[in-house]
């Protein structure tokens, strides 16, 4: 059967590409968080790749090894990125149980799940723990784990302001450097747009999700600031601050989980910038990233039958 | 207790204007049918198989209704005793019909028939079939992907490793005739199910020419007509460099089974052949071995009696 | 640089054979003449059993209108008219033809001479192609006389000669520009006068800059032929995809056919094939195969005669590698997969490929993780992963309106995908059966 040849990409290799792409983040959280984040994020991964083994194999009775492709450790990396450094070792447990078990395999395993496992695991822990979810460590405590200090994190200083009124004293630079408190992956914009140029040379992902998201967010939050200084953050805060690059560059992105075209591809980022700001700025949590991004993962499957690609001489169809 | 009361008399309002709303759906956009459709649907078996050439159970009722008579209409999967039950609903009489059984026609095991090429294309029948011969030189055996298996409601058909060709279990096949329609190669038949099961069949639909033919496989038809001239019966005709046999006419006299130099007729579910030929006319056979064939059944339901083909003992073994 | 607009892919170019002299491929022992060369009806034969013929002779009249007529490529016997197994993988029947000696019909024109000058008029051109047996050289073997005879109503403006061998690995069109450029050119006003345009471009990918060279100083002295030099980028040999490249118009999805647009496509070794039936009578009984493959002693382009079996060529080529794990008709991204080296060179043989096993092995199909690689790389703009996914639960209708039948079967789904997936097999599976309700629905009305 014809091709007789292949381009020789796999999922393992792209899977690789994406954890190259999420060292930066990683080791800069390991430096910024210490023991810490180190040991969240080897909990984190090694839960997840034994879920996914131990359900292939006893629930699924499954003899294809999928641990194979990497996917589970992506997984693994994602949930670490998204969980303070604090975090008590049963919640992270818990956390990859729900993003393997229940939100990948449920749905027949890589490719079949309707929502990011890592990020629906998060919204769940968030929900489930809400304390010890949004307690953030401060930054610089090399050796401490669960009785590091804590401290409150710019995004919900930055919150705070519409409630008080006044202007929060957020260092923009230590907020793109990432000397500043959250969870493992999200406080350093540089080193996850670091990751977002290694992604996009090694042709992983295109420009179209993490570009259309945050020049989104960075248009409302500026109109909005424009209109309301005080209440609402800088545009450059809102870009720097929280989880918006992790989700907009490894989030968002995750193949399964996006539209298909480049076209839908820009909606549905442009929807997840939309949703973000609207929950940052009128809604109850500092963050709004993650419920965004479950939100339009929903949307996928519409967007898919709605925006076709350009047919071969043909005018494209709405 | 004013709150208590606010809500019962809110639930109790909005209960009673859905159910208004309900009840004049229901009865503004009834649709009007002919209520023995449904009755007939309720003793129809319920699988939708389409076996009967109806989409659907539903499908089928309707037609039977609408009918006159139930000649040609037959429910396969429900057999005679169902379509005695519709013939009452609906005051008719219906044909008595022979049960018939699945057939896979081809004896191409991995040891009769050596491989010549290997297939890596999607796991199809229909798509192996397009691309050519197959794994082995027979351009018209089976070519083990499993289309038929897929196709099966019942979960009657099953690949057998060892062998490689599906096998059929006579007791789940309720000959609806989906793997029939599934077979791009048509080498299954839908065939009376005999007495006690007991069948004779050429288990080959090669047409090439013997010389071809005994190459590629070594229980394959090649229509030497051997078997038709001892045929007392006349039910054996011979075509395309293959023979046939008609199940109508076919007495099960097992004569040709014995003149077939390739061993490509086989008889089904027969007793252990005695020393003397003259006691294994079938028919006639003693009752106590009739007895242990029928319990014999279930287990070795279309596996070849043993002494039928040389070879088939090593085939069972591995 | 141009090329065409929507997705493509670039697979390693891998052409082992570029350079090499056209060689003379030894006459075979017995050559063989499958009915079914070409699309359309199979020929009839017109020879039996014992009867003795010529090289050129004609031994096969063409089945209908769109067909062909096939040619004897030896002298020598019939010795039967039987089945053998050509590149669909199935037995066709074909004619046997027993080799003695080497003796050509008196009709055919032996000199090398050039002849540049032609005072036929198109119907005659046309007819002489007919004669000849001419059909498409590039691997779908579409009669060229039904090519240049456009239905009513519709015009040609141009003719695009394609010469930009995507395929990997192939060289043979590469070959034959170096050594034929004249001949080429020539056959190409032949087609231009047939379809009475006055603008021919040859399309050549810019991975062949020697081959670009000589037909652009050779084209001077042919009027209003163009050499175009076109980006290097797979399919850009399908019709459809050539035609965008060069001219920029877009061929509606199907029934509609080039000419739609004013565009008349032939292979270049099509172009050659003209030349020599419409200048020196000589019928479409040999062509240039490239015989190739990594662990190939020595890849090469020869002339050889139809019906010759492959196996004499790989034998001539260096021998059968012993890793040999696919013999492959024509290129690796659409040829096919043969059951034997015995099959015959036929009208669409462009080359022999031999892939070793751990080569052509697919990797482990691996669920699709909707990556959308496939649908960035599909030149139609279809969606690949869906309509695979249609065929697999047989949903014809829907397949049906994502316009399933618009797919050119270039395989660049599958090569991309990375859970190698065989998207390809689903997708023609679900063309094939969605072509034929629509047959079926056609022949109803």
């Amino acid at each position: 059967m014809s091709p007789h040849v292949h381009s020789g990409d796999s999922v393992s290799k792209n899977m690789r590409w994406v954890i190259i792409a999420m060292l930066p983040a990683m080791l800069w959280s390991f430096y910024a968080f210490g023991m810490g984040a180190v040991i969240v994020t080897a909990v984190s991964v090694a839960s997840c790749v034994f879920f996914e083994w131990a359900i292939n194999k006893y629930i699924l009775k499954n003899d294809k090894c999928t641990i194979c492709d990497l996917s589970a450790v992506v997984t693994g990396i994602l949930l670490a990125f998204n969980l303070p450094s604090n975090l008590p070792l049963y919640i992270i447990i818990i956390g990859a149980l729900f993003a393997i078990g229940v939100v990948k395999m449920t749905f027949g395993g890589l490719g079949c799940n309707l929502f990011n496992p890592a990020l629906a695991a998060r919204v769940f822990l968030l929900i489930s723990f809400p304390v010890k979810m949004t307690v953030f460590p401060e930054v610089g405590q090399m050796t401490a784990y669960a009785d590091a200090v804590t401290a409150a994190t710019p995004m919900a200083a930055i919150k705070a302001q519409i409630s008080t009124g006044t202007l929060a004293d957020v260092s923009l630079l230590d907020l793109f450097l990432g000397n500043v408190g959250g969870s493992l992956g999200e406080v350093s914009a540089l080193c996850l747009l670091l990751g977002l140029v290694i992604l996009l040379a090694s042709r992983t992902i295109t420009w179209h999700i993490p570009v259309s998201i945050l020049v989104t967010v960075f248009a409302l939050t500026g109109l909005l600031h424009i209109a309301y200084p005080v209440e609402v953050a800088t545009p450059w805060h809102h870009l720097f601050g929280g989880g918006l690059m992790l989700g907009a560059i490894f989030m968002a992105t995750d193949y399964v989980t996006s539209p298909m075209t480049p076209k839908g591809q820009l909606i549905y980022g442009f929807c997840i910038g939309f949703l973000t700001v609207a929950i940052r700025v009128f809604g109850a949590y500092p963050e709004g990233m993650s419920f965004a991004i479950l939100i339009m993962n929903a949307f996928v499957p519409l967007i898919n039958n709605a925006c076709k690609p350009k047919r071969f001489a043909k005018e494209v169809k709405k | 207790m004013n709150t208590i009361l606010v809500a019962v008399i809110a639930l109790g309002v909005t209960a009673l204007v859905l159910a208004g709303v309900l009840f004049v759906v229901s009865k503004q956009f009834a649709v009007e049918e002919d209520p023995r459709v449904g009755q007939v649907a309720e003793v129809l078996p319920q699988a939708n198989c389409g076996g009967c050439g109806y989409p659907g159970c539903a499908g089928f009722a309707d037609a039977c209704v609408k009918a006159g008579s139930l000649d040609g209409l037959l429910c396969p999967v429900g057999g005679q005793a169902v379509m005695t039950k519709v013939a009452d609903i609906l005051g008719l009489s219906a044909d008595a019909a022979e049960p018939k059984v699945a057939v896979v026609r081809c004896n191409g095991t991995c040891e009769h028939r050596p491989r010549t090429a290997v297939y890596d294309g999607a796991v199809s029948c229909k798509i192996a079939h397009a691309t050519g011969c197959g794994e082995t030189g027979c351009a018209f055996g089976c070519l083990g992907c499993g289309d038929c298996v897929a196709a099966c409601k019942f979960d009657a058909i099953r690949m057998n490793p060892t062998t490689g060709l599906p096998e059929v279990d006579a007791e789940k096949c309720t000959a609806c005739g989906a793997c029939v329609k599934a077979c791009p190669r048509m080498i299954i038949e839908l065939r009376n199910k005999g007495k006690n099961g007991r069948r004779m069949v050429v288990l080959c639909v090669n047409k090439d020419k013997g010389a071809i033919t005994r190459k590629a496989c070594e229980v394959g038809c090649i229509g030497c007509g051997k078997c038709q001239k001892v045929c007392p019966f006349d039910a054996i005709t011979i075509a395309n460099n293959l023979a046939y046999i008609d199940y109508e006419k076919c007495k099960l006299c097992r004569k040709c089974e014995d003149e077939c130099p390739q061993h490509s007729i086989v008889a089904v579910n027969f007793p252990p052949r005695k020393p003397k030929p003259a006691a294994t006319e079938a028919p006639k056979a003693a009752p106590a071995a009739e007895a242990k064939s029928a319990a014999k059944a279930p287990e070795t339901t279309e596996t070849p009696s043993t002494q039928t083909a040389p070879s088939t003992p090593n085939t069972q073994k591995s | 640089m141009k090329t065409f607009r929507i997705g493509g892919v670039h697979p390693s170019e891998n052409k082992l054979s570029a350079g090499k002299k056209i060689e003379p491929m030894a006459l075979p022992k017995q050559a063989v003449f499958p009915l079914s060369q070409h699309i359309g009806a199979p020929a009839v034969p017109c020879v039996a059993k014992g009867d003795m013929v010529k090289v050129g002779t004609k031994i096969a009249d063409a089945g209908g209108f769109v067909s062909a007529a096939i040619f004897s490529s030896v002298s020598g016997k019939v010795a039967k008219i039987d089945s053998v197994i050509d590149a669909s993988g199935y037995r066709k029947p074909a004619i046997f033809i027993d080799v003695v000696g080497d003796e050509w019909e008196e009709s055919i024109d032996r000199s090398e001479e050039l002849v540049t000058k032609c005072d036929l008029n198109p119907e005659e051109i046309v007819a002489k192609i007919k004669d000849a047996g001419v059909v498409g050289m590039g691997g779908a073997c579409f009669p060229t006389h039904v090519k240049l005879t456009p239905p009513p109503g519709s015009k040609a403006e141009c003719v695009i000669i394609n010469a930009v061998e995507c395929e990997p690995y192939l060289t043979a069109d590469h070959s034959l520009m170096l050594e034929k450029p004249e001949q080429i050119l020539m056959g190409v006003s032949l087609l231009m006068k047939a379809v009475n345009v006055t603008v021919g471009y040859i399309a050549i990918e810019n991975n062949k800059p020697d081959a670009i060279a000589l037909m652009t100083e050779k084209a001077k002295n042919f009027p209003g032929i163009q050499v175009v030099p076109l980006k290097v980028k797979y399919p850009q040999g399908g019709e459809k995809q050539l035609i965008d490249a060069v001219i920029g118009r877009q061929v509606p999805a199907p029934p509609a056919i080039p000419i739609a647009v004013g565009a008349v496509v032939q292979n270049v070794g099509t172009a050659y094939a003209v030349y020599e039936a419409v200048i020196k009578n000589k019928p479409l009984f040999e062509r240039i195969v490239t015989v190739t493959g990594k662990s190939l002693a020595n890849p090469s382009n020869f002339l050889t005669r139809m019906g010759t079996p492959m196996s004499q060529l790989i034998e001539a080529a260096g021998g059968m590698p012993e890793d040999t794990g696919k013999i492959i008709g024509g290129g690796p991204m659409m040829g096919k997969a043969l059951l034997n080296a015995e099959v015959p060179i036929c009208k669409g043989s462009s080359g022999v490929l031999l892939m070793s096993e751990k080569e052509s092995l697919r990797g482990e199909e691996q669920n699709c993780t909707r990556c959308a690689k496939c649908v960035a790389a599909c030149p139609m703009g279809l969606e690949p992963y869906l309509l695979a996914k249609l065929g697999e639960y047989a949903d014809w209708e829907r397949a049906e309106k994502e316009d399933i039948m618009t797919c050119i079967e270039c395989g660049c789904c599958t090569f991309t995908c990375p859970s190698n997936r065989p998207l390809l097999d689903w997708v023609r599976l679900c063309k094939n059966t969605v072509g034929g309700i629509i047959r079926e629905r056609n022949a109803k009305k």
